[in-house]
C-alpha cells in the first residue's frame, strides 16, 4: 500500500528505562549474551515492587531550570527523553524540521499534590460540611503551576516549548490504547504523504501512588510482599508497573534518505482493535490484527510481547504468538522493563528497531530462562496489550 | 490534481457531514439549542451541582437535566457523548454497527473526591496516618473497588461509546485542552482522506465541571468573576470581558466521503473542507505576542480547503471572552484577512453556552454548520461595550438572516494549542 518513497523509517530513538538512558545502553543490553536482569524497586510503600526512574541529569535534556520547575517527573521524563530522539536522529538543532514536525504524545495525566490530598482526606474525616471544606482547601492550598504540571497535553506543551516541535500537536489518550492509536495515526499519516516526519511516544513513571490506585484498585498488581526472596529479578506474577520515557522519529523513507539519516528499521505496519477479552474473542482478535500488521508470519524472527502481567491475558497472548509466528524468538519485555502503560507500545518499538539494527542475536529478558535463542533479527513484531483493554501490533523490518 | 465531483482540490475524497448531535446547557438536540443559540439566550446560571460557598467563581454552563447512575465525570461525559452520537447517526440515517473508526475528545479525567472521600472513610481507624493514597491502597487491596477504578481510566468513555455504536478498531480519545474537538475531527478527516475509512464517527464530549476544576481555571486567573449576573458574564470582544465562563456538552458528527453520502442518498449538512493544526512554543497558557501560530493556523485552513481569504463568509470564534484570547484572537484573524475583515461577521457561541472547553471544537462545528444550513448567523450576546482595540462585526446581541457558504471556526487552548476547520456548503 506504501509507496517507497512513503515507506515509514524510524530515524530516531529516545529511550530512558529503569535500566538506563539512551540508545547505546539500550542495544548494549539487546546485544549482551547475557540475560537482561530487570532493575526493580520495592521501596513503595505499602510494599510495592516497580521498576524505578534511573538517575537522570535532567539538565542535559531540559537546559532552562524555569522548565524544569514548570513540570513534574511526568512531563520531565517526556521531555527528556524527545529531545533525546531528536538528538539522535541529528535533527535537535534543525529549526526548520523541528517547526513543521508533527508530534503525536500518549499520555496520562499528571502528578497529583499527595500532600494537598492527604490533608484534605484528613480534614474530610472531621468535618461534615465536606464540599465547602474542599472548596476552601482547594482554593488555599492548590498550586497553579502543578494544574499545569497535571494537565495532561502539557507534555506536549512542554516538548514544544522547550525543542521547539510546532507542527501538528496531538495528545492521546486511554491507557496502552493511547501509545498504539499514537504510531498507528503517525505511521498512517506518513504512509498516505499527510506527513513527513514526526516525533510520537510517551512517559510513564511507574514509582507515583495516585497512578498505583489504578492497578490497585482492581487487585491487579503483583500481591507478593518486598519480603519475598525472588521478588527482585523473578518472573511478575501480576502487573508490575515500569517507568519509561520513549520518544520515536518516524520519517518517510524520501526524507530520511535525502538528509542522509541512519535508518534503524522500516515501520512496516501498525495496527489495533480493542472488544471482549473472552476467549476465543481474544485470539481470534489478536489473529486478525495480525493477519492486517504480519501477513508473513513465518518471516517474522523476533516477537517482543508486551502484556501486562495480568495472568490470563498474558497466557492467552503467548500460546498465541507462539503458533502463529514459529520461527520467532519471543521476548515478554514485562520480564525486563515492566508494564509502562501509555509508554509500552513506543518501548516495545524502540526495542525492536534496536533489536533489527543491533544485527546480533536479542539476549533473553529477564532470568527466569526457558525463552528460546534468537538469531540476528531481520524482521520483528511487537505487541501490547492494555491491562484492562485494547491490543496493538507492530511489524518492523530491516532497511533494505 | 484537479478536484473532481467528488474529490477535492487535491484530489483527496471530499469529506462530508450527514449527521450531527448536540447538548449543551442551553437544551438537547440541535433543534432546542439552535433556535435558544439565534435567539441570543444564555445557557448560564449559578452552580447548584456542589456548594458555592469560599469559591470566587459561582457560575457555570453546567448541564443539569441529563440523568447519569453517578454524578461523576466520566458518566456525564459517556452521556452527552451517548445522546449526542444517537442524534447524529439518526440523522445520518445510519442503523446498526456504525462499522467506521471512533475519534474521541474527552476530559482528561480523575477520581472525584466524593469517591476519594469513601475511600478514606473505609480506612480502618488505627490506619489514618501518613500518605492518603497509601492508606487507599491498603483499602483496594482488601477490597477492589470497579467504581473507582472506572473513574481514574482515561479510556472509559471511548471503551463504552465503541461498545455500544460498533465502531471499528481501537478508538481514538484525544485531549489538546480547548482545542480538542477540532482535533478529533481533522482526525476523522484524515483518516477518510488517508482511504482507511469511508466514515468516521467524530465525537467532543465534556462534562467535567467540579469544584476542583473550577477552582484549578481561577488560580490561572482564567474564569469570569461577574457572578452577579451569570447569563452577562461571558462577553466576548466586549471590553469589560474578564474571563471564561466553564460549560458542558457534547456533539457529533458523522463524516463520510461525499460519494458514500450521495450514493445512499443521505441528505449532505455540510463539507469538512479544510483543517490545520500548527503548535505554538511560546508559553504554557499564552500565546505568541505576534499571533504568528494562530495565524499559521488559519492559513493553513484556507489553503487545505483551497480557499483564499476572500472566500470565507462567516467566522465562528474561539471567543472565550478572556482578556487575551480575544486580543490575540483578533490580532491573528487581522493578521490573515487583512482589510476584508470588517466585512466578514465573526460571532462567538460562548457568549451563550460558555466555553465547553474539550467539547468546544465539536458543538462550534455543528453551529458553524447550521448556519450554512439555515442561512442564520448566531449572535454574539453582552456585546454591550465593544472593546475598541477589537473592531469586529461581532453580529451583536442579535442574530443575522444572511446566506453563507463557508465558516471559518477556531480553536486555542492552552499548551500552545491552535485548530482551525474550515466548513462549506454542498458543492453546487
Amino acid at each position: 500500500m506504501n509507496t517507497h518513497a512513503n515507506e515509514v523509517v524510524i530515524t530516531g530513538i529516545g529511550i530512558v528505562t529503569s535500566l538506563g538512558i539512551g540508545c547505546e545502553r539500550h542495544a548494549g543490553l539487546l546485544a549482551d549474551p547475557q540475560p537482561i536482569v530487570p532493575v526493580r524497586s520495592t521501596n513503595i510503600d505499602p510494599p510495592y515492587v516497580v521498576h524505578p526512574l534511573p538517575e537522570i541529569d535532567w539538565s542535559e535534556q531540559i537546559p532552562r531550570r524555569g522548565d524544569q520547575r514548570q513540570m513534574e517527573n511526568w512531563q520531565r521524563l517526556g521531555v527528556f527523553a524527545a529531545g533525546l530522539a531528536l538528538d539522535d536522529a541529528g535533527l535537535k538543532e534543525d529549526a526548520d524540521a523541528c517547526s513543521d514536525m508533527d508530534l503525536i504524545v500518549a499520555a496520562g495525566g499528571g502528578e497529583r499534590d499527595v500532600a494537598v490530598d492527604t490533608m484534605i482526606i484528613e480534614e474530610s474525616r472531621k468535618r461534615n460540611d465536606r464540599e465547602v471544606m474542599l472548596n476552601e482547601m482547594l482554593t488555599t492550598e492548590l498550586r497553579p503551576t502543578l494544574f499545569l504540571a497535571q494537565l495532561s497535553n502539557l507534555l506536549a506543551g512542554n516538548i514544544s516549548i522547550v525543542h521547539k516541535v510546532t507542527g501538528s500537536s496531538r495528545t492521546l489518550m486511554g491507557e496502552e490504547g493511547a501509545g498504539i492509536s499514537a504510531l498507528e495515526t503517525a505511521h498512517a499519516r506518513i504512509a498516505a504523504g499527510q506527513s513527513t516526519h514526526c516525533l510520537t511516544g510517551a512517559a510513564f513513571i511507574a514509582e507515583r501512588l495516585d497512578t498505583f490506585l489504578m492497578i490497585e484498585s482492581r487487585n491487579l498488581s503483583d500481591r507478593r510482599l518486598s519480603s519475598e526472596p525472588d521478588l527482585a529479578t523473578g518472573n511478575p506474577d501480576g502487573v508490575v508497573l515500569g517507568t519509561a520515557g520513549v520518544f520515536l522519529v518516524l520519517e518517510s523513507r524520501q526524507r530520511a534518505e535525502a538528509r542522509g539519516a541512519r535508518i534503524y528499521a522500516v515501520l512496516e505496519n501498525v495496527g489495533g482493535d480493542r472488544g471482549p477479552r473472552n476467549e476465543p474473542a481474544l485470539t481470534e482478535r489478536l489473529d486478525r490484527i495480525a493477519t492486517t500488521v504480519a501477513p508473513q508470519a513465518e518471516a517474522v524472527d523476533l516477537v517482543i510481547a508486551g502484556a501486562a502481567g495480568e495472568p490470563v491475558t498474558s497466557d492467552i497472548e503467548q500460546a498465541f504468538l507462539s503458533s502463529r509466528f514459529p520461527n520467532a524468538a519471543l521476548r515478554s519485555q514485562r520480564a525486563a522493563f515492566g508494564h509502562g502503560i501509555e509508554a509500552q507500545f513506543p518501548l516495545a518499538i524502540a526495542l525492536g528497531a534496536l533489536a533489527i539494527h543491533n544485527d546480533t542475536p536479542v539476549s533473553p529478558f529477564g532470568t527466569n530462562g526457558g525463552e528460546s535463542p534468537s538469531a540476528a533479527t531481520r524482521s520483528a513484531v511487537v505487541t501490547t496489550l492494555g491491562f484492562q483493554r485494547g491490543e496493538g501490533m507492530a511489524r518492523l523490518a530491516r532497511n533494505g | 490534481m484537479t478536484a473532481g465531483k467528488f474529490t477535492d482540490h487535491l484530489g483527496r475524497p471530499i469529506v462530508a457531514v450527514t449527521g450531527m448531535g448536540v447538548v449543551t446547557s442551553l437544551g438537547q438536540g440541535i433543534e432546542d439549542n439552535w433556535s435558544a443559540l439565534t435567539a441570543g439566550k444564555s445557557g448560564i446560571h449559578s452552580i447548584t451541582r456542589f456548594p458555592i460557598d469560599k469559591l470566587s467563581t459561582t457560575i457555570a454552563g453546567t448541564i443539569d437535566f441529563v440523568d447519569v447512575p453517578s454524578p461523576i465525570a466520566v458518566e456525564r461525559s459517556f452521556a452527552y457523548a451517548r445522546d449526542t452520537a444517537h442524534e447524529a447517526i439518526a440523522q445520518a440515517g445510519l442503523s446498526g454497527d456504525f462499522q467506521g473508526p471512533l475519534f474521541v475528545a474527552a476530559p482528561p479525567v480523575e477520581p472525584e473526591w466524593s469517591l476519594r472521600f469513601a475511600v478514606g472513610d473505609r480506612v480502618p481507624e488505627d490506619q489514618r496516618n501518613g500518605n492518603a493514597y497509601a492508606q487507599f491502597l491498603s483499602v483496594f487491596r482488601q477490597q477492589p473497588d470497579e467504581h473507582f477504578w472506572e473513574s481514574m481510566l482515561y479510556g472509559t468513555v471511548s471503551e463504552r461509546l465503541a461498545d455500544l455504536f460498533g465502531t471499528r478498531g481501537l478508538p481514538v480519545t484525544v485531549s489538546t485542552a480547548c482545542a480538542s474537538g477540532a482535533t478529533a475531527i481533522q482526525l476523522g478527516v484524515d483518516a477518510i482522506r488517508q482511504g482507511k475509512a469511508e466514515r468516521t464517527l467524530v465525537i467532543g464530549t465534556d462534562g467535567s465541571v467540579s469544584a476542583e476544576s473550577l477552582i484549578r481555571f481561577s488560580l490561572l486567573s482564567a474564569l469570569s468573576r461577574q457572578n452577579e449576573n451569570p447569563e452577562g458574564a461571558s462577553k466576548p470582544f466586549s471590553g469589560d470581558r474578564d474571563g471564561f465562563v466553564m460549560a458542558e456538552g457534547g456533539a457529533t458528527l458523522v463524516l463520510e466521503t461525499l460519494e458514500s453520502a450521495l450514493s445512499r442518498g443521505a441528505k449532505v449538512l455540510g463539507i469538512l473542507a479544510g483543517c490545520k493544526e500548527k503548535a505554538d512554543s511560546f508559553h504554557r497558557t499564552r500565546s505568541s505576542p505576534d499571533g504568528g501560530p494562530a495565524i499559521a493556523t488559519i492559513k493553513g485552513a484556507l489553503a487545505d480547503a483551497g480557499l483564499h481569504e476572500d472566500g470565507i463568509d462567516y467566522i465562528n470564534a474561539h471567543g472565550t471572552s478572556t482578556p487575551e484570547n480575544d486580543k490575540m484572537e483578533y490580532l491573528a484573524l487581522s493578521g490573515v484577512f487583512g482589510d476584508q475583515l470588517t466585512n466578514i461577521p465573526v460571532s462567538s457561541n460562548k457568549s451563550m453556552i460558555g466555553h465547553t472547553l474539550t467539547a468546544a471544537g465539536a458543538i462550534e462545528a455543528v453551529f458553524s454548520l447550521m448556519s450554512i444550513q439555515t442561512g442564520t448567523l448566531p449572535p454574539t450576546i453582552n456585546y454591550d461595550n465593544p472593546d475598541p482595540a477589537i473592531p469586529l462585526d461581532t453580529i451583536p446581541n442579535v442574530k443575522r438572516d444572511k446566506p453563507i457558504t463557508s465558516v471559518l471556526s477556531s480553536s486555542f487552548g492552552f499548551g500552545g494549542q491552535n485548530a482551525c476547520l474550515v466548513m462549506t456548503a454542498e458543492p453546487a
